[in-house]
C-alpha cells in the first residue's frame, strides 16, 4: 500500500483528503490517481489534464524521485511506497 | 434586490453591493485564485466564476447561496480527438507547406461566460472553444461546427482538415500562444442567435443555435495586417450588443472601436481620435438605446496606459458619431489605470468598472458622476452587474 502526502493547498480544495493516513493500493502513479479520482471525484482534472499528462505546474514524487513519465504516469511504485504531490510556480 | 455587480480578481471573489445609500465590497470566495470571469445568471441567480489556478489547471466554480458556499461545477474539458492548427513555436517543427503544426486541445483558460435561455450556459476558452451547458451546468459540450469552422482549419476530428488556419493566439493564454473567445454575444430575444469574438480572428455568428457559423468581419479593418481588409485576423477586444435591441452591436478592438447598426453584416469604424476614443479593451453598450455604448480607452496598443495619466469613460449616445469624455469623479493627475476587456459594466444608468491598479469606480448617473469603492483590490479583470 503506498502512502500519499500532498501539498495542503490540495487538502483544502478536497477536504476528505486531510484524513490520515492516505494509504492506496496501486502498482503505479497512473493507477494511484485513478483511485484518487474514485475516492475524491474532480481531483483527477487537478493534477492532470484532459490528456492524462501530469499539469506543468504539478510534482509527484516517489520514494523522494520525481516521476519520469509525465505524459502517463507509468512511473511502478513498490509496495511500501512513499508518493509525495507537489506543486511548483513562482509569482505573486 | 439592491443594485450589486460580482468582481474577479487576482486573487479572489469579490461582491459590491448598495446597502441604503453606500455600496459595500466584501470577498465572496476564492480568495487566493485567480477569477478570470464572474457572473450572475439572470434565470437562476447562481453566481459563477471562471477560475485559473496556476497549478491546478482552470476550473469552473458556482454559488447557489449569494457567494457564501461555492462548488465546482462539471468541468470544461475538450473531448478526444480535438486538436486544432497553430503557427509552430521557434524549435517546433510544422509539416506540409502552410508549415502549421496540429495541437492537442487541452484546457488552458476559460475566459468567459454567458447565459442564454433558462439552463443554457456558455462558456469561452483558450483554445479556442466553445462550450455549452443545457442543464445549468450539470455538463458541457464542445460546439463542434464552431471548432471545425473552415476558417481555423476544418475538421481535424476526422481528418485533417484543409491544412491552414486563419485563427491566430492572443498574449492571453495562459501557457501555449492559442486563440481565445472572450465575447459571447447572445440575442435575448432570439437565443438561437449567438455571436463570438476571438482574439485573434474576428467575429462569428451562428443564427441557429450554433449549428452552423459564418464570419461577421465585413467593414472590419486593422492596421498590423498586409492587407488592413482582410476577412480575418481582427483582434477584436470585445463586442456587446444592445439587449433591447440586437442588432446594434459594439466592438471595441485592437484597431479602433467600430459599430454594427445591422446585426454585424457590416461594421464602421466610430474611432474619434480627438476625443481619445480609439484603443481599448472594454466597450459596454446601453441596455435600451442601442446608439449608446460607453469605452475606457488608453493610449495606442504600443503603450497601453490612460491617455496623459488621466483616467475617463467615453460614452456615445448617437452612434459612435461623436464621443463625450466622462471624468467627474475619476483621477486626473498620475492615474495609469488599465481596464481590461471584461471590466466595464453597464445596467439601466449604473455604470461601472475596475482595473489591473485594483480601483474600482461606479456611477449612477450613465458616467456623468464617479465614485471611487476601492482602490486596493487586486488586479481586476472582469466586473459584471447582476
Amino acid at each position: 500500500m503506498a502512502r500519499v502526502e500532498m501539498t495542503a493547498h490540495l487538502k483544502t480544495l478536497f477536504p476528505a483528503l486531510a484524513q490520515e493516513p492516505l494509504v492506496i493500493d496501486a502498482d503505479t502513479v497512473a493507477s494511484l490517481v485513478q483511485i484518487l479520482e474514485q475516492r475524491t471525484p474532480g481531483i483527477a482534472f487537478y493534477l492532470c489534464d484532459e490528456l492524462g499528462r501530469l499539469r506543468r505546474h504539478v510534482n509527484i514524487f516517489v520514494d523522494g524521485e520525481m516521476i519520469i513519465d509525465r505524459p502517463k504516469l507509468s512511473d511502478r511504485l513498490k509496495r511500501e511506497s512513499v508518493v509525495f504531490v507537489a506543486q511548483a510556480l513562482t509569482g505573486g | 434586490m439592491e443594485k450589486r455587480c460580482i468582481i474577479g480578481t487576482r486573487k479572489g471573489t469579490f461582491l459590491c453591493q448598495k446597502v441604503g445609500s453606500e455600496y459595500r465590497l466584501k470577498l465572496c470566495g476564492h480568495a487566493g485564485v485567480s477569477v478570470n470571469y464572474a457572473a450572475v445568471d439572470p434565470n437562476t441567480g447562481s453566481l459563477w466564476a471562471a477560475l485559473g489556478f496556476g497549478h491546478w489547471g482552470a476550473k469552473l466554480s458556482r454559488s447557489d447561496d449569494g457567494g457564501v458556499t461555492w462548488n465546482d461545477t462539471a468541468q470544461v474539458k475538450y473531448p478526444e480527438g480535438a486538436r486544432y492548427l497553430a503557427s509552430p513555436d521557434p524549435g517546433e517543427e510544422g509539416e506540409g507547406e502552410e508549415r502549421f503544426v496540429a495541437r492537442r486541445a487541452t484546457l488552458l483558460k476559460l475566459w468567459v461566460i454567458a447565459f442564454g435561455a433558462p439552463g443554457q450556459v456558455h462558456i469561452g476558452t483558450i483554445p479556442g472553444g466553445l462550450f455549452s451547458s443545457q442543464d445549468n451546468g450539470a455538463s458541457f459540450e464542445l460546439n463542434r461546427p464552431l471548432w471545425n469552422h473552415e476558417s481555423r482549419g476544418g475538421d481535424l476530428f476526422t481528418g485533417d482538415g484543409n491544412g491552414k488556419t486563419h485563427w491566430f493566439g492572443t498574449p492571453a493564454s495562459e501557457g501555449e500562444f492559442a486563440p481565445g473567445i472572450h465575447s459571447i454575444d447572445i440575442n435575448a430575444k432570439a437565443p438561437g442567435q449567438i455571436r463570438v469574438a476571438i482574439s485573434t480572428a474576428g467575429v462569428l455568428e451562428s443564427q441557429d443555435g450554433g449549428a452552423t457559423w459564418r464570419g461577421r468581419n465585413l467593414g472590419m479593418t486593422n492596421d498590423y495586417l498586409p492587407n488592413p481588409e482582410a476577412e480575418w485576423g481582427h483582434d477584436a477586444h470585445f463586442i456587446q450588443s444592445c439587449p433591447a435591441d440586437p442588432n446594434h452591436v459594439w466592438q471595441q478592438n485592437h484597431c479602433g472601436v467600430f459599430y454594427s447598426s445591422d446585426g454585424c453584416q457590416s461594421w464602421t469604424k466610430v474611432s474619434q481620435l480627438e476625443q481619445g476614443v480609439h484603443f481599448g479593451f472594454p466597450i459596454a453598450a446601453d441596455d435600451q438605446d442601442g446608439r449608446t455604448a460607453w469605452v475606457v480607452p488608453g493610449i495606442s496598443d504600443q503603450k497601453r496606459m490612460t491617455i496623459d495619466g488621466g483616467l475617463f469613460v467615453a460614452r456615445t449616445e448617437d452612434g459612435g458619431q461623436t464621443w463625450q469624455q466622462l471624468r467627474r469623479g475619476l483621477p486626473q493627475e498620475s492615474a495609469h489605470d488599465v481596464v481590461y476587456r471584461h471590466a466595464l459594466s453597464v445596467s439601466e444608468n449604473a455604470v461601472a468598472f475596475g482595473s489591473t491598479t485594483g480601483n474600482l469606480y461606479l456611477s449612477e448617473d450613465r458616467g456623468e458622476t464617479f465614485q471611487t469603492i476601492a482602490n486596493n483590490l487586486p488586479p481586476i479583470y472582469s466586473v459584471r452587474w447582476g
